[in-house]
Parts: C-alpha cells; sequence; structure tokens
C-alpha cells in the first residue's frame, strides 16, 4: 500500500511538471489540494468505519504501472461485444485512459458529448464551476483521482434538450505485460430541463491485474431527468473502485443503476446530494457474485432539505466464496420534513460460504417524514424449487428462474430494451442457464 | 404403467408410509381416500421425487424403469404430473414465463425443438377457455395472490397444457366451488385417454360423481387398507373410515 502511494506521489510530480503553463489554474489548485489530502489520508484501512468490512490491501499489493508508455491500439471487432447492440448511440471510447476518437461518435452540435480534456480547454467556466464540486473531500479515494484528473468523458445537455440517442461511455485497459492502474475521470451535466440515458462501462482487455479508480461527478439542474447505468461485468482479474457523486436540484428526477456482475473486486462509492426540494432518486442495483467475488457498495442519500423522494433496492445473489457488502445510508436532516426515503437490501447465498454484510444506516433528525428500510438474507426456497422441477425444469434452470425472479425488480427503472435485454444476457450467463427470460 | 411395491418412506426418522402396494394401468382412475395425516400428500410427493423423504423399503416403477433414481425433473419429462394440494406461489415468474419453460425443456428431453411463440400463446389460449380462466392470469406471478380455487385451476391449466400421461391430483378439489369442480371435472375429463392414467386424491365423493374412479383405496397410516370399486367411496362418505379401522375377524 505504501509502495503504491509513494509511486502515485511521485508520479503527480512528473505530471505537474508536464503541465507546464497550466499549473496555476483553478482547475489544477483543486488537484493540488486533492493530492495533499490524498497524502494526508493515505489508502483507507479495514480501521475506517466506512471500509471496515473491505479490505483493499489485496488489491494494492501489485506494482501497477501509471501511465501506460506504450499505445495499444484496439479493433473495434475486438470490443464490439461491449458495447449495446442494435442501437444507434453516442459514444466515448477511451483505451488505457486516451480518448480514442476513431472509435468513438461525439457531437457539439446541440449539446456536448466529448472529452474531459477538451472541457478543461474549451469550457474553462464549467470547469471552474464544476470540477470538484460533487464529490466530498472526506473520501481519500476520489481525492486521489481528482488529483490526477485529465481525461474521461464529458457530457452537457443544455437546458430543454434532451439527448436523441443514449450515450456510452467506456474505458478500455489493454494488455502491457503488467498490472495497470487507470483513473477516469468524468463530468456529466444536465441543465434545466435536460434530460439523457447514459451507460458506463469499464473492461480490461489485459490477463492481468487491472485496477481503476474512476471518479464521476454528475449535476442535474431543475426539472432535468437522467438515467444512469453503470455496468461492472469485467473479467476476474480487474478491480474496480467507483466514485460517483451526484448533486440534484429542485424537481430533478434521476435514476442510477448498478449491475454488479464479474470483476475481482468492485467498490462503489455512490452519493446523492440532494440541494433543493421536490427532487427524486432512485438507486437500484442487482449485484450476482460467485468465486471469490467481492463487491461492496457504499451509498448514502443525503436529504438536505423538504420534499425529496428516495428509492434505493439492492438485490444480491452469492455464490461459492463470494462476498458481498451493502452499506446505505440515509441522512435526513433537520430541516427536511416530508421527506419520503425508501430503502431495501435482499440477499440470496448460494452456499455456506458465500456471505453478505448488509448495513441499512438511517439518520432522521426530522420529525414529518416516511422512511422505510428492510435487509434479508436468505436461501432458495426449496418448496419453490420442487414445483419447478415437477414441471420438468431442470434444478439449475429452476434455480435461475427462481434466482432471476427475486432480482429482477432491480431492473424496473431499465427503459432502454437494448440495455435491458444485453443485462437480461449478462444475468443468463452469470447464471449458467440459457433461458429466454421475457416473453 | 405406476407399479408401487411394498414402499416405505420417512422423514426424519418417523415412518409415514409402511409398505405401500400399488398398480395403475394406462387408461385407469384410481381415487385415493383417506382420513387427514394418513400420507396421503406424502405418497404423492414421493411419486413425484420429494428429495426429504427417505425411502427405506420398497420400490416405484413407472413403464417399467425404476423412478427412485430419477430426479422430479426427470419424473416429469417421463409424463408424471403432480397437481399440489397446496400449490406454491413464485413472485416474480409469470404463468407464461413459467409455462413457456416448462413445456420447452420436456420437449428437449424429447429431443424436440422449442415450441414457437405464437403456437405456444395459441394452446394456451385454447386451454384456459376450456378451464374457464381469464388471459390476465397469463402475465401475473405464478400463484401469488391466486385464490384458492385459483390456484386449483391453475395446476389443472398446466396438466393440461403439459399433457402427461399420469396426473396426479392431490385434492384439487378442496377449496373449489360447485361451478369451479365441474369445470376441473371437465378438464380432467377431456385429458382421459386409453394411454394416459389419473390417481385422484379426495376427501368428497362429489368429485367422484364427475370423474368417475375404476378403482378406489383407502389408506390409512401409511397402508393402503381396502381396496374397491366405486361403490366404496359412497361407503366412506355414509360411515367414514372409523368401520375400517377395526381389526379384520
Ligand atoms: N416434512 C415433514 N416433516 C414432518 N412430518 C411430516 C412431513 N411431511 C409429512 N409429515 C407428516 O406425515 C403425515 C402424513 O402427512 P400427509 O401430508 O401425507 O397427509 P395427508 O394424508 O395428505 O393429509 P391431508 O388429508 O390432511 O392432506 C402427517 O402426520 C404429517 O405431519
Ligand atoms: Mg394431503
Amino acid at each position: 500500500m505504501e509502495a503504491l502511494k509513494d509511486k502515485l506521489e511521485s508520479s503527480f510530480i512528473v505530471f505537474e511538471n508536464e503541465l507546464n503553463g497550466h499549473a496555476q489554474t483553478p482547475v489544477h489548485q483543486k488537484r493540488r489540494a486533492a493530492m495533499q489530502r490524498f497524502e494526508d489520508m493515505g489508502f483507507p484501512t479495514k480501521r475506517d468505519e466506512e471500509w471496515k468490512y473491505t479490505s483493499l490491501k489485496p488489491i494494492l499489493k501489485h506494482d501497477y504501472r501509471l501511465f501506460p508508455n506504450e499505445e495499444n491500439s484496439v479493433d473495434f471487432s475486438q470490443i464490439k461485444k461491449y458495447f449495446l447492440n442494435d442501437v444507434d448511440a453516442y459514444k466515448l471510447v477511451f483505451i488505457d485512459g486516451v480518448y480514442s476518437s476513431w472509435l468513438s461518435e461525439t457531437t457539439h452540435e446541440r449539446f456536448d458529448v466529448c472529452t474531459f480534456s477538451s472541457m478543461l480547454n474549451k469550457f474553462s467556466d464549467v470547469a471552474n464551476e464544476y470540477f470538484g464540486q460533487a464529490l466530498p473531500e472526506y473520501e481519500a479515494l476520489s481525492s486521489l483521482n481528482t488529483a490526477f484528473a485529465r481525461e474521461g468523458a464529458f457530457i452537457r445537455i443544455k437546458k430543454s434538450q434532451a439527448a436523441d440517442k443514449p450515450i456510452q461511455v467506456l474505458f478500455f485497459t489493454t494488455e502491457h505485460g503488467q498490472e495497470v492502474m487507470t483513473q477516469p475521470r468524468n463530468l456529466i451535466l444536465l441543465e434545466e430541463n435536460a434530460e439523457a440515458t447514459i451507460t458506463e462501462r469499464h473492461q480490461s482487455l489485459s490477463d492481468k491485474p487491472v485496477l481503476t479508480n474512476s471518479a464521476t461527478e454528475i449535476f442535474v439542474e431543475r426539472h432535468a431527468r437522467l438515467c444512469y447505468h453503470k455496468i461492472q461485468n469485467d473479467n476476474g482479474q480487474a478491480s474496480l473502485i467507483d466514485n460517483t457523486s451526484i448533486r440534484q436540484k429542485g424537481e430533478s428526477s434521476v435514476t442510477l443503476g448498478t449491475y454488479s456482475f464479474g470483476n475481482r473486486f468492485i467498490r462503489n462509492n455512490l452519493n446523492f446530494f440532494l440541494d433543493e426540494e421536490h427532487c427524486e432518486s432512485h438507486l437500484d442495483g442487482i449485484t450476482i457474485g460467485d468465486d471469490q467475488q467481492l463487491i461492496d457498495h457504499h451509498t448514502l442519500v443525503d436529504h438536505k432539505v423538504p420534499h425529496c423522494y428516495s428509492n434505493e433496492l439492492y438485490k444480491g445473489i452469492y455464490d461459492d466464496k463470494a462476498h458481498g457488502v451493502f452499506n446505505g445510508k440515509v441522512m435526513v436532516h433537520p430541516h427536511a420534513q416530508k421527506t419520503n426515503a425508501f430503502q431495501q437490501n435482499n440477499n440470496v447465498l448460494l452456499t455456506d460460504k458465500a456471505s453478505v454484510d448488509t448495513k441499512p444506516q438511517l439518520e432522521i433528525y426530522a420529525d414529518d417524514v416516511a422512511c422505510s428500510h428492510g435487509c434479508t438474507i436468505g436461501q432458495l426456497d426449496d418448496q419453490a424449487l420442487f414445483y419447478l422441477m415437477t414441471r420438468g425444469i431442470a434444478r439449475r434452470e429452476a434455480q435461475a428462474l427462481l434466482l432471476y425472479a427475486f432480482a429482477n425488480d432491480g431492473l424496473r427503472n431499465v427503459k432502454l430494451p437494448e440495455l435491458r435485454k444485453k443485462l437480461n444476457r449478462m444475468i443468463a450467463k452469470k447464471l449458467n442457464v440459457n433461458l429466454d427470460f421475457e416473453l | 404403467m405406476l407399479k408401487i411395491n411394498n414402499l416405505h418412506a420417512s422423514v426424519e426418522g418417523t415412518e409415514i408410509l409402511r409398505g405401500v402396494n400399488l398398480e395403475v394401468k394406462p387408461g385407469e382412475v384410481h381415487a385415493i381416500m383417506g382420513p387427514n395425516g394418513s400420507g396421503k400428500s406424502t405418497l404423492s410427493s414421493v411419486i413425484a421425487g420429494r428429495e426429504d423423504y427417505e425411502i427405506t423399503q420398497g420400490n416405484i416403477q413407472f413403464e417399467k424403469e425404476d423412478l427412485l433414481d430419477l430426479g422430479p425433473d426427470e419424473r416429469a419429462q417421463k409424463g408424471i404430473f403432480l397437481s399440489f394440494q397446496y400449490p406454491v406461489e413464485i413472485p416474480g415468474v409469470t404463468v407464461t414465463n413459467f409455462l413457456k419453460t416448462s413445456i420447452n425443456e420436456l420437449r428437449k428431453a424429447r429431443g424436440e425443438e422449442p415450441l414457437p411463440a405464437n403456437k405456444l400463446l395459441k394452446k394456451m389460449r385454447e386451454k384456459m377457455g376450456l378451464l374457464d380462466m381469464d388471459k390476465s392470469f397469463l402475465s401475473r406471478s405464478l400463484n401469488e395472490g391466486f385464490s384458492g380455487g385459483e390456484k386449483k385451476r391453475n395446476e389443472i391449466f398446466q396438466m393440461a397444457m403439459l399433457e402427461p400421461k399420469l396426473g396426479i391430483l392431490d385434492e384439487t378439489d378442496s377449496g373449489l366451488d360447485i361451478d369451479a369442480l365441474r369445470v376441473v371435472a371437465k378438464g380432467v375429463n377431456t385429458l382421459r385417454t386409453k394411454d394416459n392414467a389419473i390417481i385422484l386424491i379426495t376427501h368428497y365423493q362429489r368429485l367422484l360423481d364427475h370423474i368417475e374412479p375404476d378403482y378406489v383405496h383407502v389408506l390409512s397410516q401409511g397402508k393402503i387398507v381396502k381396496s374397491g370399486n366405486k361403490e366404496l367411496a359412497l361407503e366412506l362418505e355414509e360411515h367414514g373410515y372409523d368401520w375400517l379401522k377395526e381389526p379384520a375377524v
């Protein structure tokens, strides 16, 4: 851990030197402050309350290369399967942290779908106003990302515009003969009454361990509507730390779905800050872990003002020795009367060795609110399994049918048919069956 | 078709079936009656392949093949169907998706291609018509929130869809009103052919007015203590089971 920290500190100096004239910009001042915070806090350990179930040690022991020096090219045919099929979409594709224009499809016409770096160059007003304004400073890992923030997606949907196509953001890491760490940085801005659907995916094309420490800041202005879906289905060597923070203004609505099936390790730090009244926030998740996977969801919904609605539903299925964590914090501040906050985390364990730590954390300081939470950990229902099997359905398929039925309301806010289909197929594949679920 | 020899089954060390013998031939309808707790549902579950019961003695053959080594799914694939006394609620699985999976798994086991969606829907509509069921059931979660009678009707609907060789109906008549009973009986009767067989487990003569059995058996304390023709059912209706308990002289 210390070795990696040292390495990051020295490469920050190298990074600064490369900036030449840009080292004095407000953006870079924020990076420098973030680096300082990271240096002070260091990598989280199990002594941190927020990290007591999850150790970063096995992830951080590798000697990651921070900036791959040789550029690998990638053919579309190699990565086609990671895109949504049969749908016209804007695409932002990054290979080893570098923007790939020939694989991407961007626009500046009625709104902006381009890169974080071009935002820094072209729209310094946006950078100065929004960069670093959503991610909390107490997070060591998002601070680390902020320190190195230079490339990723920039999406700005302008006032009263609706993105005419879904937007796919994809980050690929290629084979470099050694471990690689990347830190993508995204900024999403929906202006008043704007609308968009965005998917995000990180995919390693390497057999070596890969660590992605991603950070995304999302600003949703009044009356704007955002659907954002994270597909976490990377290979068994890949680790992902996803830091995402969302700020919502009045009457806006955000759905954020997290679909975690792959990776050796996943940690999601997802924060919703509801800054004005009548916001609506939906947090959905389906997690299916097997083998030795560790998948950790930490969420925060921060109700600062009255009359907001949040609804969180996370479903987890754990097989083999997989381990899951769900820590859902809901803060209702003293002024936030008439808050409606619901949270539900349901888990199924398929073996004795699989486990899940689930911790709802409701802190309610207002009295006129409707809040509820529930968490369950159970096994598959033997009676139901027998019933299905007496209809000729083999055990594996019967089990998959029940698990799918258990998990699928996690897809309730996925409106894009192509994405639904893709997620359904991923679930079937993960459950090791070939069932055509939707008729 | 079905041959049960000296079947003993126990659960957690308690013997529930204590030497059941029964032979069912193609085209026959057998009624099994008997007091609560006598082992009727246990017998039907054991035939269908429930694993919670330990078979300590005896065997079951279906079309000359030993059943006890087969899982419930394989038995269904051989043509055995159990209509549950208490059908299980399965939230999130629609009746349509369930039947589609079931039918196609059965077809796969027979080496057939999956049934095209339009044919499947047509067949479903036809069978639902036969059983006087509303097609809104198709998109509902399996048995979830169904009334007692609706669950039973749904069991017979499944039987009609799956066309088994041997149907075991465990108290399908309980909880049905008179009209529903008539509809269900009609459904069962249309499935009767010379090649398939039915075992009816019931407490009431009234079902047997609609579906006439060839044989009536009384199961008591895990054994078939008396067998006869349909007249036996009338006798039971009149005198109850007590007279059977007295040791034969
Ligand atoms: N899984 C089990 N664990 C313990 N006891 C059981 C189990 N299954 C059945 N039994 C017992 O076995 C006996 C027979 O039960 P079964 O359900 O077969 O009776 P039945 O003849 O179907 O009764 P009914 O007419 O009430 O439906 C009962 O005493 C019951 O409590
Ligand atoms: Mg019974």
